[in-house]
């Protein structure tokens, strides 16, 4: 196999090459290098301004490095400076609980991707490899809850969480994610479909009952795939801004991004503290930001798979 | 390269294309004739354990997606102010929302910025995918092509904002450089959807694109081999195989891409809030308004099963349209 594999792109190395020099592999890089830079200049400017002095920022619109450099705008998102500090570099002083949202947000991500991960999984299992009538019919209706849009569910949901007394609060937000999505037993069901029988059946042979053979074969086995899963779910449920807006909105449960947008819509419409939106805005990215540089080529790999989502 | 390979290369009917999904069919196919000989020998049921692995998640199943699903269905035909009791009213709701004009707004809104996003977005990313496979499939550019689709819709729209902004944003300087005039992007009343649009198509073009390129590692390496033996260039290679070959992955996308893009509403609510005047007051944002903000819940209900019935009526369109069910390398 890996014979094959060599000869078959030794191939059109060979040509490849021929065509390194030509205009139009010229023209293709020039496009893909345009692309990243309008890809990635976004993500620069938010640093920079993030590292400016709102106040001086008109000054020097066009500047490509930070104006006025300061650490302030960090220092009044996340409540360190002094309230005169933050109005004299164009803050608005009022105080922004951030360190709240941000506690808010890995709650309400992570506990969602644990349970969602968790009880999937186990779900998968069953509809992979457990043996019983009407499992295939089952799956069936399970998936067909993918062709349901998500706005038509939220508002009955909203009603569920609220006649549950549990409107503004943690528990409401979780819940609905918290027991399943079709995709998430999808996924894993693919890659327990993947797995050897014989495992199994030695098991089984060892007097293991189908619980003990999941949790301790099958689940260990099974990291890449759930890490991934786990991955996908937490970023998903952390960028989540309809639903948190809807049973969330208050001081307590705001998630970042509901405080991102009240943050933006209570600076002065005049002028907005752009050096502290742009900090905000960088620390509700950093978490995803890390993980995606701790499990890139995971996500990567992931992408063409979920595509059947 | 043995049949065997040739095998496992070739995508079958709308399957997911991936390393793991190539690697895996050969065992599963392995697997398939001892499945049934285990299975007659011993024959048991294991009922009861898979009733218990899949309790959790059926709760979950039944309670936040069948009853809301019967209930949106139900609030539609209700009159049903969220502090009140829901009063049936049959269609009354649907009647109205043939004379609301807002309602006509909203759709036709939602449409101009369905056609731009969708539009701009495939074109780019079949673009995008075919340079990454000819130039390079290094991991690193697909990571940095992949980063916008990993920060929030509002932190994209944020910053988008910030960039777009009239007096100090950077575009509008860069614009007033070159001698025209400073267009307020999120303000104007012609440019505010496109600028939606747009936002949203930066945000999601490498993903998208990431999506075309592992359909385009499901084309066998043969047929280009054997079309540049018969002396066809890259371009008429591209019209004449490579799309009608990505005809089903692309089908799948769209309908995925569509079905997402008819429900925008982050970027509408943290920018333009629908303004100015009704410009951007999408589907989505406008049963937010009906719903949350004037607590008319059975109209909102009435207007999200409408949007349902365009969506699922889109998604059996274009799947028809696209015959996304056969490919054509048969």
């Amino acid at each position: 196999m890996t014979t094959t594999t060599v000869h078959d792109s030794a191939k059109p190395q060979v040509r490849r090459h021929h065509r390194r020099l030509s205009p139009g592999r010229i023209l293709a890089w020039a496009a893909m290098i345009a692309f990243l830079i309008v890809t990635l200049f976004p993500f620069y400017w938010m640093l920079r301004t993030a590292l400016s002095t709102t106040r001086s920022l008109p000054s020097a619109p066009n500047s490509l490095l930070p104006v006025d450099f300061t650490w302030g705008a960090f220092e009044r998102v996340l409540g360190l400076g002094t309230k005169a500090q933050a109005v004299a570099e164009g803050g608005s002083g009022a105080s922004v609980n951030f360190w709240l949202y941000l506690r808010n947000s890995f709650v309400y991500a992570g506990a969602v991707t644990l349970g969602q991960v968790f009880f999937c999984s186990m779900a998968a299992y069953a509809f992979a490899r457990l043996r019983w009538p009407g499992r295939n019919l089952v799956f069936g209706v399970f998936l067909g809850a993918l062709l349901v849009p998500p706005i038509f569910t939220s508002l009955p949901n909203f009603i569920l969480v609220k006649n549950l007394g549990l409107l503004n609060t943690l528990p409401g937000m979780i819940l609905p994610g918290f027991l399943m999505t079709p995709f998430a037993i999808f996924f894993l069901r693919q890659f327990f479909l993947g797995i050897s029988r014989e495992i199994e059946e030695s098991a089984a042979l060892d007097g293991a009952g189908p619980w003990r053979t999941f949790f301790r074969i099958i689940l260990p086995m099974s990291t890449a795939p759930v890490t991934t899963l786990a991955i996908l779910t937490f970023i998903a449920t952390w960028n989540d801004y309809f639903w948190p807006l809807l049973v969330g909105n208050n001081e307590q449960t705001r998630v970042l991004t509901v405080a991102l947008g009240v943050f933006r819509s209570q600076t002065p419409a005049g002028s907005p503290d752009w050096a502290g939106l742009m900090a905000a805005t960088l620390i509700a990215a950093a978490p995803v930001l890390v993980l995606f540089f701790a499990f890139a080529r995971k996500i990567i790999d992931s992408i063409g798979y979920s595509g059947v989502k | 390269m043995t049949p065997a390979m040739t095998a496992g290369r070739l995508p079958t009917k709308g399957n997911a294309v991936s390393a793991e999904s190539i690697v895996k069919r050969a065992p599963r196919a392995k697997r398939s004739g001892r499945d049934s000989s285990s299975r007659s020998a011993g024959g048991r049921s294991e009922l009861v354990p898979a009733l218990i692995f899949i309790a959790p998640a059926t709760i979950g199943f039944l309670v936040f997606y069948v009853y809301p699903m019967i209930r949106g269905f139900y609030f539609s035909m209700t009159q049903y102010n969220v502090l009140g009791t829901p009063k049936w009213i049959g269609f009354e709701n649907f009647v109205r929302i043939g004379k609301d004009p807002l309602f006509w707004n909203a759709l036709g809104v939602t449409l101009e910025y369905v056609v731009l996003n969708i539009g701009f977005q495939t074109v780019i990313a079949l673009v995008l995918a075919v340079m990454m496979q000819r130039l390079t499939k290094s991991v690193i550019l697909r990571g940095a092509l992949l980063l916008p689709w990993l920060i929030s819709n509002v932190i994209a729209a944020m910053v988008w904002f910030w960039l777009l902004d009239y007096q100090i944003g950077l575009v509008n300087q860069f614009i007033e450089w070159t001698g025209a005039n400073k267009i307020a992007f999120f303000g104007d009343s012609f440019w505010a959807i496109p600028t939606i649009a747009f936002v949203n198509v930066w945000r999601h073009m490498g993903y998208t694109a990431l999506l075309v390129f592992a359909g385009l590692q499901t084309i066998p390496k043969y047929v280009y081999e054997a079309a540049s033996i018969d002396g066809s260039s890259e371009w008429s290679s591209f019209w004449r195989m490579t799309l009608p070959l990505l005809r089903p992955v692309l089908a799948m996308i769209l309908v995925i891409t569509v079905t997402g893009s008819f429900q925008v509403f982050d970027t509408v609510a943290v920018t333009t809030r629908g303004g100015p005047v009704n410009v951007t007051r999408v589907l989505q944002y406008y049963i937010y308004q009906k719903g949350f903000a004037e607590g008319q819940f059975g109209y909102a209900s009435a207007i999200s099963v409408v949007l349902f019935l365009i969506l699922a009526v889109m998604a059996a369109l274009q799947l028809r349209l696209l015959r996304a069910g056969d490919s054509d390398l048969a």
